[in-house]
């Protein structure tokens, strides 16, 4: 049996009256890209801090690599990165230092070559010298990723990562993770930009109210969940034919939106057309993405599917 | 041992790097607190046989400069950390609580000596101050210092806020301090005060640092060791748990 990553079994954590996260069984594999989506207060950081030790959990347990983040938390917190979701630092210091101070506290000696490396592939060369004040928040983000891995962690955790950080940034950010899964590491994020969780993310878990609702391969779940296609298009003239009323979901601004179930039907479509002598003058067909499956499911989340 | 090595490191660079507000300063109000009981009350108080007012009030500000520094020290690192949100780096890695409390204990020792031995220094200069038994005041000052040190670790941590901790230090920290014999011996007290000095932990601190100095004191020094180190003991115990259990750190 290969050893999973992240090893999670019936959690629980109440903040006094409040249910956090309430039996939470997830099991993260080594090399996956996974993704926890789910709305505020849904128990992402929640989960993140139990896994990462900053936080208690009230019955279940944690194991990352092998290793029960409770009882052996040394060799379990080896094995992890994590990225917190805000922007912390510690003013003393410059980029390098803080680096430095932290390969120290994982027991590493003389990390000064990963620590440039590090800093060269973020990006940080110019700012290696300067205190961590006067960084830009962008510029910080990437520090505490760097500080995620200055002990070649075999699992990363990012939450949150893109919060509040310009674009060109964001890509950068995108790709060094990309490569970081690439090379072997397992990375597991929280985000809000769904697109970023479609585009890379293998896996995706869902929370909502402590609880997951949906854990599943991104693309089975934006097929089980997403809203049908539709295909949107413009007349002329501008009428549609009768044998099409049934399929109509909605009519803007010129166009009418028809509802498909499968492609097949876009042949059926056109040939109607073809036939009333319509001609078509635009035409879009409108996918479902991880934000439809997602909407979807936290509108109607009473039904569990897993 | 890394681990443990770079937080005390870290610990020290946080309070070496503003040395000016974490060492002179406080070396400037002690010398200051030296001038001006020195020069009202030197003509008047003559607290042991031999020994001039001035000198005999030395060690008790030394100490009470050491006490008050290693306090700070570990408890505005620890808050400092808390409210920027930065003690998470600490919390993630693998350091051991144990590492963590020795690393923050030791180095508030050592901010409470270098300010301790910066006013000896300083007095030295002015006044002929006897040292006769020096290991008992070297074993009192680290005593002090450590358990200052470690009472500033659960301010830090008890405390949400900074006013919280203000009002450790103003109302517990700067009255036990006043109050433990520093400016006087408490021989001179009524019997009521005397007693109330007696529950004062600083009281011993004092007392068994100035017999280094002077071979004399107010009681054995031998019981203000024991009391001392017991106080040391509990208060360690104490703190070591709390970050055992992660109370306030870990939620």
């Amino acid at each position: 049996m290969m050893l999973s990553a992240i090893e999670i079994e019936r959690v629980c954590k109440d903040f006094g009256s409040v249910r956090a996260l309430v039996d939470i069984d997830l099991e993260i594999r080594p090399g996956e890209f996974f993704a926890l989506l789910g709305p505020n207060g849904a128990g992402k950081t929640t989960l993140i801090n139990i896994i990462a030790g900053l936080t208690l959990a009230n019955s279940g347990s944690v194991n990352v690599m092998g290793h029960n983040v409770i009882t052996q938390y040394q060799q379990a917190r080896r094995s992890l990165g994590v990225v917190p979701q805000e922007l912390v630092y510690d003013p003393f210091f410059s980029v390098r230092e803080v680096l430095l101070i932290q390969s120290g506290y994982y027991g590493i000696k003389h990390n000064a070559p990963w620590v440039d490396e590090i800093i060269e592939r973020l990006d940080l060369t110019d700012k290696a010298n300067a205190n961590m004040r006067s960084l830009s928040g962008g510029m910080k983000r990437r520090v505490l990723v760097a500080q995620a891995l200055v002990h070649k962690p075999p699992v990363i955790i990012l939450d949150e990562p893109t919060a509040g950080v310009d674009v060109e940034l964001r890509q950068t950010l995108w790709d060094f993770i990309r490569q970081l899964n690439q090379d072997g590491h397992t990375i597991v994020l929280t985000t809000h930009y769904l697109e970023e969780a479609e585009t890379m993310c293998s896996r995706v878990a869902m929370l909502k109210a402590g609880r997951i609702i949906a854990l599943d391969s991104t693309q089975n779940l934006i097929g089980k969940l997403a809203a049908v296609n539709s295909l949107r298009i413009r007349l002329s003239p501008d009428h549609l034919p009768l044998a099409l009323q049934q399929l109509k979901q909605s009519y803007f601004n010129g166009l009418y939106e028809l509802r498909i179930d499968n492609y097949a039907q876009i042949e059926f479509i056109l040939s109607v057309l073809r036939s009333e002598n319509t001609h078509i003058q635009e035409m879009y067909l409108q996918q479902p993405d991880l934000e439809d499956a997602f909407v979807n499911l936290i509108r109607n989340s009473g039904n569990k599917l897993q | 041992m890394t681990g443990f090595f770079t937080l005390l490191h870290k610990e020290l660079l946080r309070f070496w790097k503003v040395g000016f507000q974490t060492i002179i300063a406080p070396m400037v109000s002690t010398l200051l607190y030296l001038l001006v009981f020195f020069h009202v009350l030197e003509t008047r108080v003559e607290v042991y046989p031999d020994i001039a007012y001035a000198v005999f009030l030395i060690p008790g500000l030394i100490m009470m400069s050491v006490i008050q520094n290693a306090f700070a020290n570990s408890s505005s690192s620890m808050i400092q950390s808390k409210i920027s949100g930065n003690i998470v780096f600490v919390l993630l890695s693998p350091i051991t609580y144990r590492a963590i409390f020795f690393a923050y204990i030791l180095a508030s020792i050592v901010r409470g000596l270098l300010v301790g031995l910066g006013v000896y220094l300083v007095t030295l200069i002015f006044f002929d101050i006897p040292l006769l038994l020096p290991h008992w005041a070297i074993l009192f000052v680290i005593l002090g210092s450590a358990i200052l040190g470690a009472l500033g670790l659960i301010a830090g941590i008890l405390a949400d806020k900074f006013d919280q901790l203000a009002a450790f230090q103003n109302f517990i920290i700067l009255p036990l301090t006043f109050l433990s014999g520093v400016f006087y011996t408490i021989h001179s007290l009524p019997a009521g005060w005397q007693y109330l000095s007696h529950l004062n932990p600083f009281f011993y601190m004092i007392d068994g640092f100035r017999y280094g100095f002077f071979g004399v004191s107010d009681i054995s020094p031998h019981l203000s060791l024991l009391i001392v180190s017991v106080s040391m003991i509990a208060i360690s115990a104490l703190t070591i748990n709390l970050l055992r259990t992660g109370y306030k750190l870990r939620q």
